[in-house]
C-alpha cells in the first residue's frame, strides 16, 4: 500500500474519533506551545537585551574605584578614592584601543526654572560622555573642554528635565536654571532616548562639566566613575587589558589582589548575560519538554486501545493480503500523524502565546523584551513530534502486525 | 484443470501437553469452475482446513498446491501475497470496514495490490459491486445497508482481485432463511459463470445448492460426493411470499 493511501486511512481513523484524538493530542499541544513559548521569550529577552546594550554602547567599558584591603582589614567603600586627573592623563596617553574617556561625578540637584522645579541627578562629566553612551544633540551645543578647564556653569540636559521645567515649550537653550543654589546656562539639549537597561529614565540627566560638579557641587577631586569607549566591540577586551595595565603602574599595584579599581566591559557583561538567559531558557525548556513526554505516553496508550478495538479490522487485512508491514506502518503512521497535528497546534498556540507574553511584559516595562519567531525551534518542533510518534507508536503498531490474522478476524 | 491439490494434510495443535490432531491425513482436490460445500460438526476440523486452504495457517505436513504454487512451504509475506492474488474471503460476519463507502471496501484488497492503479481499482471495483446487484449504494457506509447487502459487498470485496477460488465461511450464518437463498442464487450465479467456489457450511440445505460436498469427520474426509444441486431461485420463489420479517 502506497504512503497516500497509508495517510489517507490515518487521517481518516483519527478524524473517526475527534474528541478522543483531541484529548490524546493535549499533552503534545501543551508541550510544545510551552517549549516554543520558552524558547521564543528566550530568544526575545536576549535581542531585547541586546539591543538594549547597544544603544547604551556596546563597546563601553567602566572603570570603578574598588573596595580595598590593606593588611586583611576591609577599608570600606570610602577610601575609593583611587581615581583621579593623574590617573585620566595617564590613561589618555597609553591606552591606544580606547577611544574616548569621561571621568563620572554624580549628584543629586533640584533644579528650579521660574516656578517649576524638579528633583534629579546631575551628571558631571566631559565632551566625551556623549559618543561613549550614545547620546546626540537635539538643539543647542555640548560643552567644551575649556568649560571643564575652568568649571563653567553651563549644562546640557535630557528631554524629561525640558518637559519637567519648560512644559510650555520654551526653548530651553540660553535661559538658566538653578541647580540647588548655583545657577547654570543651558546650551544644549539630548535628543530623547527613551527607557535605559535597567528600566531607568535614560532622559532625567543633566550633563555638566565634571570639574564643575567637583568643586562647586560636592568639593571632592577624586572621581567616582571612568567611563570609556573602545575603539570597537572587539576591542573592548584588549581596551579593557591597557586600561588595567596602565593604572596598576600609575597605582604602583604589582599583586593583581591589591587592585583599588575594577574594569567591566560591557561586552563582558552582555557576554554573561547572553550565556545567563541561555542557561535559564535551556532550563525552562528542558521543564518543558517533560509534558512532551507525557504526551507521548498519552499517544501511546491510545494507540494501544485502537489497536485492540480494531483488531478484527486487522484481521481482514492480513487476510485480504496486508502484509505485516503493512499494517506496522499504518498505525506507526497513525500516531506519528496526530502527534504531528497536535506539534501544529502547539506551535500556532505557541507563537500567540509568546506573542501575548512579549507585548504584555513590552508594555509593563520592566524587562526589555522583543516578540521574536524562534525558527528554529519550530523547526526543532516538527522534528520532535515525528520522534515522539514514532517512538510511542512503535509498540502499538508492532503489536498490531504482530496478531495472528486467524483470531483476529474472528474476535470479538 | 485441478485449482487446489491437497495431499495427505495433517494439521497438529500443541494444547498444553497434549497434542490436538485437527487434520489426520486428507487428501482432495477441487477443479476450476467447481462449486463445492465443506460440511462438518464443530470439531471435524473443517475450520482448520478453511485456514489452511485460506493461506491464514500452514499445515504440520502434507502439500496443499494452489494454482501450482506449494503454499505449505511459503513465507507469511508470500502467503499475504498469495491471499491478495488467489483468494477471496467471504465471511460469516461480513467484517466490512465501519463508516467507509462500499466501494471504497470493495476497493480494499486492491489497495494491498501494487499493480492497479487507482483508476484500474474504481473501474474493478465499480465492475463487481454491478455483479452483485448494489450499483446503487456504491456510496453507503456498512452501517447504512441490510444484512443481506453487507454479505453482496463482502463477496465484491471477495471477486474484485480475480482470485482463482473464492472461500465462503459460513457465509449465510448470519442471515435468514429468504436473504440465505438470495445470497446462494448469487452464488450459485456466479458459478454458473465460472467462478470456483468452496462453501463452508453446517446447514445441509445450503450444501445442497453446491454440486459437491465434502464431508469431515474428527479429522478425516468421511464422504466426498457430487449433490443434486437445487435451484436457489427456485427455492427462493417457493418460500411462502407472506412470511413477516
Amino acid at each position: 500500500m502506497n504512503l497516500s493511501n497509508l495517510l489517507k486511512i490515518a487521517l481518516r481513523a483519527i478524524l473517526r474519533n475527534k474528541t478522543r484524538a483531541l484529548l490524546t493530542m493535549l499533552g503534545i499541544i501543551i508541550g510544545i506551545s510551552a517549549v516554543i513559548t520558552m524558547l521564543s521569550l528566550g530568544e526575545g529577552v536576549k535581542l531585547g537585551m541586546t539591543s538594549e546594550f547597544s544603544s547604551m554602547g556596546t563597546n563601553s567599558i567602566m572603570v570603578m574605584p574598588a573596595r580595598q584591603q590593606r593588611g586583611g582589614v576591609d577599608m570600606g567603600n570610602s577610601t575609593s578614592k583611587s581615581l583621579d586627573e593623574k590617573d585620566l592623563a595617564a590613561l589618555k596617553k597609553s591606552c591606544p584601543h580606547v577611544a574616548a574617556f569621561s571621568p563620572s561625578v554624580t549628584s543629586g540637584a533640584q533644579m528650579v526654572y521660574g516656578s517649576r522645579n524638579h528633583s534629579g541627578s546631575v551628571q558631571g562629566c566631559s565632551p566625551a560622555y556623549l559618543s561613549i553612551n550614545n547620546y546626540s544633540l537635539e538643539r543647542g551645543l555640548m560643552f567644551t573642554d575649556q568649560d571643564v578647564k575652568v568649571y563653567s556653569k553651563v549644562c546640557v540636559i535630557g528631554k524629561t528635565i525640558v518637559d519637567e521645567l519648560f512644559p510650555d515649550g520654551t526653548n530651553p537653550v540660553g535661559q538658566t536654571i538653578r541647580f540647588g543654589n548655583i545657577p547654570m546656562k543651558v546650551i544644549g539639549v539630548l535628543k530623547e532616548k527613551g527607557q535605559g537597561s535597567f528600566g531607568n529614565d535614560a532622559d532625567d540627566i543633566a550633563l555638566v562639566p565634571y570639574t564643575t560638579v567637583q568643586k562647586r557641587f560636592l568639593g571632592i577631586n577624586y572621581f567616582q566613575m571612568l567611563e570609556a569607549s573602545a575603539v570597537s566591540q572587539e576591542a573592548s577586551e584588549a581596551a579593557a587589558t591597557e586600561i588595567t595595565h596602565t593604572l596598576r603602574a600609575t597605582h604602583g599595584i604589582g599583586n593583581p589582589d591589591d587592585d583599588d579599581f575594577e574594569v567591566r566591559t560591557m561586552d563582558e557583561l552582555l557576554t554573561s548575560m547572553n550565556s545567563m538567559m541561555s542557561m535559564l531558557t535551556l532550563l525552562l525548556t528542558a521543564i518543558a519538554s517533560i509534558s512532551l513526554i507525557v504526551g507521548g505516553i498519552g499517544i501511546m496508550n491510545i494507540m494501544y486501545v485502537t489497536v485492540t478495538e480494531r483488531t478484527r479490522e486487522i484481521g481482514l487485512r492480513m487476510a485480504i493480503g496486508a502484509r505485516q508491514r503493512d499494517i506496522l506502518l499504518q498505525f506507526l503512521l497513525e500516531s506519528v500523524v496526530l502527534s504531528l497535528i497536535g506539534g501544529l497546534i502547539g506551535i500556532l498556540l505557541g507563537i500567540l502565546l509568546s506573542y501575548v507574553l512579549a507585548t504584555a511584559i513590552q508594555s509593563g516595562g520592566d524587562m526589555p523584551i522583543s516578540f521574536v519567531l524562534s525558527y528554529s525551534a519550530i523547526g526543532l518542533s516538527f522534528v520532535v513530534c515525528v520522534a515522539v510518534g514514532v517512538f510511542f507508536g512503535w509498540y502499538p503498531a508492532k503489536k498490531a502486525a504482530g496478531l495472528d490474522p486467524i483470531q483476529a478476524i474472528r474476535y470479538e | 484443470m485441478s485449482i487446489i491439490e491437497i495431499n495427505n494434510l495433517k494439521r497438529d495443535f500443541i494444547v498444553g501437553d497434549e497434542t490436538v490432531h485437527a487434520l489426520r491425513g486428507i487428501s482432495f482436490g477441487i477443479d476450476a469452475g467447481e462449486f463445492v460445500s465443506i460440511m462438518g460438526t464443530s470439531g471435524s476440523g473443517k475450520s482448520t482446513l478453511l485456514n489452511i486452504l485460506g493461506c491464514l495457517d500452514t499445515p504440520t505436513s502434507g502439500d496443499y498446491i494452489i494454482d501450482g504454487v506449494n503454499a505449505a512451504t511459503l513465507s507469511r509475506n508470500e502467503l499475504a501475497d498469495i491471499r491478495n492474488h488467489k483468494i477471496g474471503f467471504v465471511f460469516q460476519s461480513y467484517n466490512l470496514l465501519p463508516r467507509t463507502s462500499v466501494l471504497e471496501n470493495v476497493e480494499l484488497p486492491l489497495m494491498y495490490n501494487k499493480q492497479y492503479s487507482a483508476r484500474q481499482r474504481r473501474e474493478h471495483a465499480m465492475e463487481v459491486i454491478h455483479r452483485v446487484g448494489l450499483d446503487q449504494r456504491i456510496h453507503h457506509t456498512s452501517a447504512q445497508l441490510s444484512g443481506g447487502q453487507q454479505q453482496r459487498v463482502a463477496i465484491a470485496r471477495a471477486l474484485v482481485g480475480d482470485p482463482v477460488i473464492i472461500l465462503a465461511d459460513e457465509a449465510t450464518g448470519n442471515l435468514d432463511t429468504r436473504t440465505s437463498y438470495e445470497i446462494m442464487a448469487l452464488f450459485q450465479e456466479l458459478h454458473a459463470s465460472g467462478t470456483t467456489i468452496a462453501f463452508v457450511t453446517h446447514e445441509p440445505d445450503i450444501a445442497s445448492f453446491t454440486s459437491r460436498t465434502i464431508k469431515l469427520r474428527d479429522g478425516h474426509i468421511i464422504e466426498d460426493s457430487p449433490v443434486q444441486t437445487q435451484n436457489a431461485q427456485a427455492a427462493l420463489e417457493a418460500l411462502p411470499k407472506n412470511e413477516d420479517y
